[in-house]
């Protein structure tokens, strides 16, 4: 599949929310948007899912976790791994922006905020504690390859910040 | 093996950012900061990432039965095909960071072309592996700027890296064999045009750092023919080390 729409039978849908992401528990793999399709062929599902990051080293364990909830479920699976089209974070659901919130990681900003940080302009990202937006980068690189690391200088809370990647 | 060229072709992208990822990952634990530790090793799992996909389809190419562990770690020093650059230890942070920018802006480059690639697998790749490219550009080139910008002591180290590490860029943009035939099958990308904007770009940087641009002609090369610095054996004796005491083990 190359389209960027996915293609999820609607049976497999309940169970594969139940599937969590392993480094962000609160975040389903649905509301990731890392399972690009679920399919039942012959009894057996066929599911696709696509890295957030080429590293990630929880991807083999969302696929070991999809295969243990389906087999739960009673189904047999296959999981492919495949890179095109590429991730991007327009794919996080606005349920999973707002967990990522809730869980104190600041959500990927929208597209206008993606071209300031092109043009190297300041982006502003709320601090998940106070509000504020009186926040700095601490560095590109956070706890995980997906994430930033950024201070608020209100609060003087560190937080993450989830990168927006299109 | 019927691909030859396209296999080898593979393993030349791919053994760079083994290299480099493997030097970065040595920072694990031993970054001069918390954050900059975090980004070193950051970097380092990106590469390796991107190293599995393209070693994923390398075993596909050859066919041969062989896994991407095998294509990483078994082959002796005179097969991998990784650039001189990458190879150059971690001597300072102004030496790791400028062996970082030095690539990525290469790195960056190619991955920009390598998306028009008529192989869908490795347009496939380079357009993931372009998203994360350009946050470790962005990184490297900022360090540069901070330090070549920054106390006497910092600007002298970072300038001392630059010119030290400078006779390792001209390499990137040498062709081997397999190159020049998948560029002549619109797979591959032609280095050769990337050169000029190269060296364009490194000077903003430099300049914008306050720091020199080596006017040095002299380059080093050998590594795209696996003729490498004595680095890399120190290098493989530590990537192998489970392989070579332990022959076919597992995780």
């Amino acid at each position: 599949m190359t389209s960027t729409e996915q293609n999820i039978d609607e049976r497999l849908l309940s169970i594969l929310e139940q599937v969590s992401d392993p480094e962000i528990p609160v975040l389903s793999i649905m509301d990731m948007g890392v399972v690009r399709s679920a399919v039942i062929e012959n009894g057996e599902v066929k599911v696709e899912i696509t890295p957030t990051y080429s590293g990630c080293p929880a991807m083999d364990v969302i696929g070991d976790d999809i295969k243990k909830a389906l087999k739960d479920a009673g189904y047999d699976s296959e999981i492919d791994l495949i890179l095109h089209p590429a991730w991007t974070t327009d794919w996080v659901t606005s349920r999973g922006r707002k967990a990522l919130e809730d869980y104190g990681i600041a959500a990927p900003l929208d597209a206008e905020a993606d071209k300031d940080v092109l043009l190297n302009n300041k982006r502003i990202v709320k601090c998940t504690n106070c509000g504020s937006q009186n926040t700095r980068l601490v560095s590109q690189f956070g706890s995980t390859a997906c994430k930033a690391q950024f201070q608020c200088d209100d609060c003087q809370e560190p937080f993450d910040y989830f990168k927006c990647l299109k | 093996m019927k691909n030859e060229n396209l296999y080898n072709y593979i393993l030349g992208i791919a053994d760079n950012s083994l290299i480099l990822g493997q030097r970065m990952g040595e920072l694990c634990g031993h970054g001069p900061s918390l954050e900059t530790d975090i980004a070193c090793t950051n970097i380092s799992l990106d590469l390796f990432g991107q190293v599995r996909s393209y070693f994923q389809y390398a075993t596909k190419i050859a066919g041969d039965g062989r896994s991407e562990d095998d294509i990483a770690m078994l082959r002796q020093e005179r097969e991998y095909k990784n650039v001189l650059l990458v190879e150059q230890p971690n001597t300072n942070f102004a030496y790791t960071l400028g062996r970082q920018f030095l690539f990525d802006i290469y790195h960056l480059a190619f991955l920009k072309e390598l998306q028009k690639s008529t192989d869908l697998t490795l347009s496939a790749i380079a357009n993931k592996c372009v998203k994360e490219v350009s946050y470790h550009a962005r990184f490297s080139s900022d360090w540069i700027k901070r330090l070549g910008d920054g106390t006497d002591e910092s600007k002298e180290k970072m300038q001392e890296a630059i010119n030290d590490l400078w006779a390792y860029t001209d390499e990137l943009f040498h062709q081997t064999d397999a190159d020049k035939a998948m560029v002549a099958e619109g797979i591959g990308v032609d280095v050769t045009k990337l050169k000029d904007n190269y060296y364009r770009e490194i000077s903003q940087v430099l300049e914008e750092a306050t720091l020199q641009v080596p006017g040095s002609k002299y380059f080093q090369k050998g590594g795209k023919q696996g003729i490498h610095t004595e680095h890399l054996g120190y290098i493989l004796a530590e990537l192998q080390y489970m392989q070579r005491a332990y022959p076919n083990m597992e995780w």
